[in-house]
């Protein structure tokens, strides 16, 4: 067979994804569409692992053993959307320790909405209703990426993840309907997670540079702007159910755009937070690279066992 | 030895009786009897599977995707394989 020059290569590889056929591990990408993927999904991994933090915080303060059941078996699908993802992006070449490693030298990304605290049970109850619902707009139409196991991944993840915004949702009507204390929690964890909920959907779009490609690849079917906007129409409606008011004075039924105009995003405290400023960054780094270091035994412990429990089986 | 990272498993799950195995994953484990502890914990949680096989990445021998075309390619052209290829005159049954 002839040897195809790379133009032929990225032309036919172009056509099955305008064809909708999926890219699978073995075959021919550009570079660019691989390393694209690597640090999406890395990020998107790091994002779940670090996002078991700020709950995992109140796991023992849980109030009753329903509620603790329930988180606990949240944080614990949390790992596993990690877990799916990491793997996924072993079968793009990437070594798993080396993106591990990144985010504990601070090299890669995560979703800055897990740099923010969690003061309050009902903070338990906003990021599974908000952050989690935010998630769930991102990786609904991730489940059509052009790239096989991510696709696959984000099937698994968003089968898992519609209990999560449920459970969050369920812990809101609790405290919206309970004694005045509980209803001002609430509002105070609403008022504390609108804003870094609405900024997980990216810059804006005149400002995302990698759109355009990933849209071109269909590793991306919306645009940031899109997904914000979806995610306020739909939440806004529920905001009222609960008996909360939305936390943005300029948020106002648009009639003719049959949209909700909402305020400006205060974009400082955006990139402040991606570049390592935002309240909780440093902690939550930390936290993974001494779980990581701490933990170490476990992994050579492991090992060890399985050196073992081989001879054993040989004699 | 022990300081070496845990080789990585592909994990398949049959999901009820008289269904097969499907591929779902994989996972990283010091050995097979660990893979299959942490299938059942990431993979079964929401009783999709009543047995697992774990096997391990690199005793996978996969076709190229280069070698696509002459590996199926001539299947493509034998359409008498399925049994629309065949007229059956009208009032057959049974067939
Ligand atoms: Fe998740
Ligand atoms: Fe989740």
């Amino acid at each position: 067979m002839k040897e195809l020059d790379i133009q032929e290569l990225e032309r036919r590889f172009q056509e099955k994804i305008d064809n909708d056929i999926k890219i699978e591990p073995n075959d021919w990408m550009p570079d660019n569409y691989r390393q694209t993927l690597i640090r999406q999904i890395s990020q998107h991994a790091h994002s779940e692992i670090v996002g078991m933090l700020p709950e995992g915080n109140w796991i023992t303060r849980a109030p009753n053993l329903r509620r603790k059941a329930v988180l606990l078996a949240k944080v614990q699908d949390e790992a596993g959307h990690g877990l799916y993802l990491y793997s996924a992006t072993e079968t793009l070449g990437a070594d798993r320790e080396d993106t591990i490693d990144d985010l504990h030298s601070g090299k890669a990304k995560y979703s800055s909405i897990f740099n923010y605290p969690t003061v309050s049970w009902a903070d338990m109850g906003a990021i599974g209703w908000l952050v989690d619902g935010a998630a769930i707009m991102n990786q609904v139409p991730l489940c059509r990426c052009s790239y096989g196991p991510y696709a696959r991944a984000m099937v698994r993840v968003c089968k898992e993840e519609s209990f999560h915004q449920r459970q969050g949702f369920e812990i809101m009507v609790q405290l919206a309907n309970g004694a005045p204390e509980q209803k001002a929690m609430a509002q105070d964890a609403l008022n504390r997670f609108w804003w870094p909920s609405l900024m997980m959907f990216g810059p804006n779009d005149a400002e995302s540079k990698h759109t355009a490609q990933s849209m071109k690849w269909k590793i991306k079917r919306h645009t940031n702007d899109e997904l914000r906007q979806q995610m306020v129409d739909i939440t806004v409606p529920q905001i009222e159910i609960l008996g909360l008011v939305v936390p943005d004075k300029d948020i106002k039924w648009n009639e003719e755009t049959g949209h909700y105009d909402y305020g400006e995003i205060d974009w400082n405290e955006f990139w402040n937070v991606v570049k390592g400023n935002g309240p909780c960054n440093k902690e939550r780094v930390d936290a993974r690279r001494i779980a990581k270091e701490n933990g170490m035994w476990v992994r050579e412990a492991a090992n060890a066992h399985a050196i073992k429990r081989a001879a054993r089986k040989a004699s | 030895m022990v300081n070496k990272e845990w080789p990585l498993w592909e994990v398949f799950i049959r999901s009820k009786q008289g269904l097969n195995h499907k591929h779902v994953g994989s996972l990283r484990a010091a050995d097979a009897e660990m893979a299959v502890d942490n299938a059942r914990d990431v993979y079964t949680r929401r009783s999709e599977g009543i047995s697992i096989w774990v096997v391990e990445s690199n005793s996978i021998h996969a076709s190229h995707p280069s070698e696509a075309d002459s590996l199926f390619e001539p299947s493509h052209s034998k359409v008498y394989r399925h049994p629309t290829f065949y007229e059956v005159p009208d009032g057959i049954e049974h067939m």
